[in-house]
């Protein structure tokens, strides 16, 4: 008579969804975005990108070697890969090849690894990275080049590109500007309105992605689009996102209706920046965000609500990595204090009385 | 009237998930009656929930088909009844059909081929009978609760008319992959289902039955109506098709809005529910006094060769059926009997099936959920499919930290394995064998604590009655000591007095 194995335990059917084919999904769910990011700044985007999403598989190898663990399977899981290129997407696309570097070996080794690995760590590690930078090094990190794309008569050539990469460019002036919120920013320490300062701002540019902006976060559309069907593919819940844009829109609003002058519009904070790259791809990363759809949309709404105080207040023109480190600080505490109700309990655990005949 | 009103406006579902049906190759066909009378029949003295039926035969006795082999023993148990006709070979130990397959007690008959029936009695007119009565000759016919639970059913329609339930749930749901027992028999055999719900209704004295049927079933569904249609107490419906659909009380909080309190039975709140299979075992002892001596099982999988629905007597072994339908044995990886998401897994085939088979699969590899173990990584899938309400990926880490305690604290014994959990996780942790195997040690841990305590008693017993013997001997000398310087005395008075 033949017998079978141990024992296991139901279920013994499964979803077939497993963690590389979501990180997967994700991937394909942020590649048009990135493709466009690609086209719209050349060569040195390739470069960096490239650069960025190598070196964070390189370092997670080599933590995994280090562990004394084969190596293989984990780089399989996709998680690393991921989590250099949605850091490369927040990275300012002409930025030098040791920005990205640097910045994986963060969200690699600070960022995730110390903690333990994937499912471990406190904060998103892309986002850890791209505040460290901000900070470490403010110029390369607040360079924005203007659109230049692949073939363009005005962009560089392969061999420029070569230089701005892994050697800088002299008169980088001539290639960069500021981004819409960077000029909103400095305009208003100027004491200038909105009417004036938005002269020449075209919504349509900027929805699409013909823009100034980190690599990967300038198309609204081709982010939204993503986003949306990672949505509906229910890789992520919809709870973080809608929560998110929902908080900025309402307190955007407010402000703008009371004073128009000084109050950035709804629709102008929803188009620029990294706002929907955050609220689709960042935000919703499983490891630090909230379990409940409760605790989510708290969540969601916090790192709404700290986004629109840093940018309206804040001595920086963008704070979605800040409020997403901020809020990825309390996901401990609101997973704490927001639970489900079980079955048959009140939320305090006891059980329900029997309803009276 | 508002509960009546109440499924309009159905509470949501909660949890649960979509799992693949893979049913379509066995609801298709009618179920199979034609099953070869197997050789040798093992019977197992406890195929329900309680105390162990209890054997009154002797080994080498010839029975009849529906003949009594062992009693119900106490207020929660059930009797067994000979499947065939033939003579009892043995009545010992052998492997109980559970992942263990330890030896459990069983009856051994050699079946004579006659399959000939002990002469039933004539039944009446069942509705003239008391309620009482009902429950009576439900329990002596050793019915159970044919979903999988077991639960004696006379003992639950007692609790129903002592309770005065208002709601029968008759289970229709089948929310488990793979099977379609339920979906065959209530297609083919609907005007006794409903029969038998009367008969419930009217044992448990109670107005209302809902038959509830997932709206995957189209087919059962029109089948059940049809049949219900002169019965306005009796109402089909149709639900959504979601696992665990099935469990009792989701069903009941989608069918009337109200939920059980944690450790009341659903009687308490007003419901009482019985599976379709129950409800036919119950018609078949009323109508025609036949005790539940077979049932129809769902053979399935990717390993077998002729998956079908098939009626076998009880205490068929399982090797028997993977013979007929075909199952080929290099290609299973593993058996599971019950449905994919709850069922146990068999060590081999040479188990009994009992009542509680509603079916056996034998899956191959490719079916299986992958055992590739990766790290968690927090998506909280899990909380979302959960139809209890726990948090799976926290009480799995209390577990691997060993705070049995703490996963106590979150829920542990609120878990109904349902599988949702296991099913879902995109990073193949085993939950609900976590789940499981706290559960044993918590119980175990208590057993030992209670065993300590009781040995603390006994010890601290045993420590007074010594020293009260020692104190009680040391009276005694005392005493024989007083008595013998008393007897000196008077013998020397005596002496004194003598000189």
């Amino acid at each position: 008579m033949i017998t079978y194995h141990k024992p296991a335990s139901g279920a013994h059917v499964g979803a077939n969804k497993s963690v590389s084919q979501i990180m997967g999904q994700v991937m394909l769910a942020i590649t048009p975005a990135t493709a466009f990011g690609l086209v719209c700044f050349g060569w040195p985007a390739i470069f960096l990108f490239l650069i960025t999403v190598t070196s964070a598989v390189l370092f997670e190898a080599f933590c995994i070697r280090l562990k004394g663990r084969p190596v293989k399977p984990v780089i399989m899981d996709g998680s690393a890969l991921l989590t250099g290129w949605l850091l490369a997407m927040t990275l300012p696309p002409w930025a030098p090849w040791w920005i990205g570097v640097t910045g994986s070996g963060l969200a690699i080794i600070l960022g995730k690894q110390v903690y333990g690995g994937l499912g471990q760590n406190l904060f998103n590690p892309a986002m850890l990275a791209r505040v460290a930078l901000l900070i470490s090094f403010p110029i390369e990190m607040t360079t924005w080049a203007n659109v230049s794309p692949l073939f363009f008569a005005h962009s560089p050539s392969f061999a420029e590109s070569w230089q701005i990469t892994f050697s800088g460019l002299q008169n980088l002036d001539a290639y960069t500007g500021a981004t819409t919120l960077g000029y909103i920013k400095t305009e208003f320490s100027q004491n200038h309105i909105l009417p004036d300062i938005l002269q020449d701002y075209s919504a349509l540019q900027n929805f699409i992605g013909w823009t100034r902006g980190s690599l990967g976060e300038t198309s609204t559309l081709l982010l939204g689009l993503g986003g949306v069907w990672l949505i509906r593919q229910k890789i992520i819940q919809w709870q973080i996102p809608v929560s998110l844009l929902a908080t900025v829109v309402v307190l955007s609003t407010t402000f703008h209706l009371l004073d128009s002058d000084h109050y950035v519009s709804p629709f102008l904070h929803l188009n620029s920046g990294s706002m929907l790259c955050v609220a689709f791809f960042i935000a919703t990363d499983y490891v630090t965000s909230p379990n409940t759809s409760a605790g989510q949309c708290v969540f969601g709404a916090g790192c709404g609500l700290l986004i629109f105080v840093i940018r309206t207040w804040g001595a920086y023109p963008e704070g979605a990595g800040f409020a997403v480190l901020l809020m990825n600080s309390a996901t401990p505490l609101i997973d704490y204090y927001i639970k489900p109700r079980i079955y048959g309990r009140d939320r305090q655990g006891k059980p329900l009385e029997i309803p009276k005949p | 009237m508002l509960n009546g009103l109440s499924w309009l406006n159905p509470p949501r579902i909660r949890g649960g998930v979509h799992a693949e049906e893979r049913k379509a190759n066995t609801a298709a066909q009618p179920i199979v009656t034609d099953f070869p009378l197997p050789k040798k029949l093992y019977i197992p003295l406890q195929q329900h929930v309680g105390k162990p039926a209890e054997p009154l035969i002797r080994v080498g006795e010839t029975v009849l088909k529906g003949q009594l082999l062992a009693y119900s023993q106490g207020m929660i148990s059930a009797p067994v009844h000979a499947p065939s006709s033939g003579i009892i070979l043995d009545v010992n130990d052998y492997p109980a059909p559970h992942p263990s397959a330890l030896p459990i007690r069983m009856i051994v008959l050699e079946t004579d081929g006659k399959d000939q029936w002990l002469e039933l009695p004539e039944m009446g007119d069942p509705f003239q009978l008391s309620p009482e009565n009902i429950s009576l000759r439900v329990g002596a016919a050793g019915i159970v609760g044919l979903g999988g639970a077991t639960f004696p059913t006379a003992v639950k329609l007692n609790m129903g008319r002592e309770n005065h339930i208002d709601t029968l749930i008759i289970n229709g749901a089948e929310c488990e992959p793979y099977l379609s027992c339920d979906d065959r028999q209530m297609q083919e055999r609907s005007e006794q289902i409903i029969d038998g719900v009367r008969l419930m209704l009217h044992g448990m004295e109670t107005q209302h039955a809902v038959v509830a049927i997932e709206d995957n079933k189209t087919n059962a569904f029109y089948t059940m109506a049809a049949a219900a249609r002169h019965f306005p107490a009796i109402k089909v419906i149709q639900i959504p098709t979601r696992y665990p659909m099935g469990w009792d009380r989701q069903l009941i909080r989608y069918v009337t809005g109200r939920e059980v309190p944690v450790g009341c039975r659903s009687s308490e709140i007003g419901v009482t529910i019985h599976n379709v299979g129950t409800a036919y075992a119950t018609h078949k002892a009323i109508r025609h006094g036949q005790p539940l001596v077979s049932r129809v099982i769902t053979v399935s999988g990717g390993a077998v060769g002729k998956p079908m629905n098939v009626e076998v007597p009880l205490g068929t072994l399982i090797g028997e059926l993977f013979a007929f339908c075909g199952v080929d044995a290099a290609q299973t990886a593993r058996i599971v009997m019950g449905g994919p998401m709850m069922g146990d897994s068999l060590p081999h085939t040479g188990l009994p099936t009992v009542k509680a088979t509603s079916g056996v699969l034998a899956l191959t590899q490719a079916e299986l959920k992958s055992t590739d173990e990766q790290p968690c990584i927090r998506c909280a899938s899990c909380l979302t499919v959960c139809p209890a309400g726990l948090r799976p990926v926290d009480m799995a880490n209390h577990i691997k930290a060993n705070q049995l305690d703490a996963a106590v604290d979150i829920g542990l014994k609120d878990c109904i394995s349902c599988g949702c959990c296991s099913y879902i996780c995109p990073s193949n942790i085993p939950l609900v064998q976590y789940f499981k195997y706290a559960s044993g040690e918590v119980a175990a841990r208590q057993q030992a604590q209670h065993k300590s305590e009781q040995t603390k008693k006994l010890m601290a017993a045993r420590q007074m009655r010594l020293e009260r013997i020692a104190q009680q001997q040391l009276e005694e000398e005392q005493a024989r000591i007083a008595a013998k310087k008393e007897r000196e005395r008077l013998q020397a008075e005596q002496e004194t007095a003598a000189s």
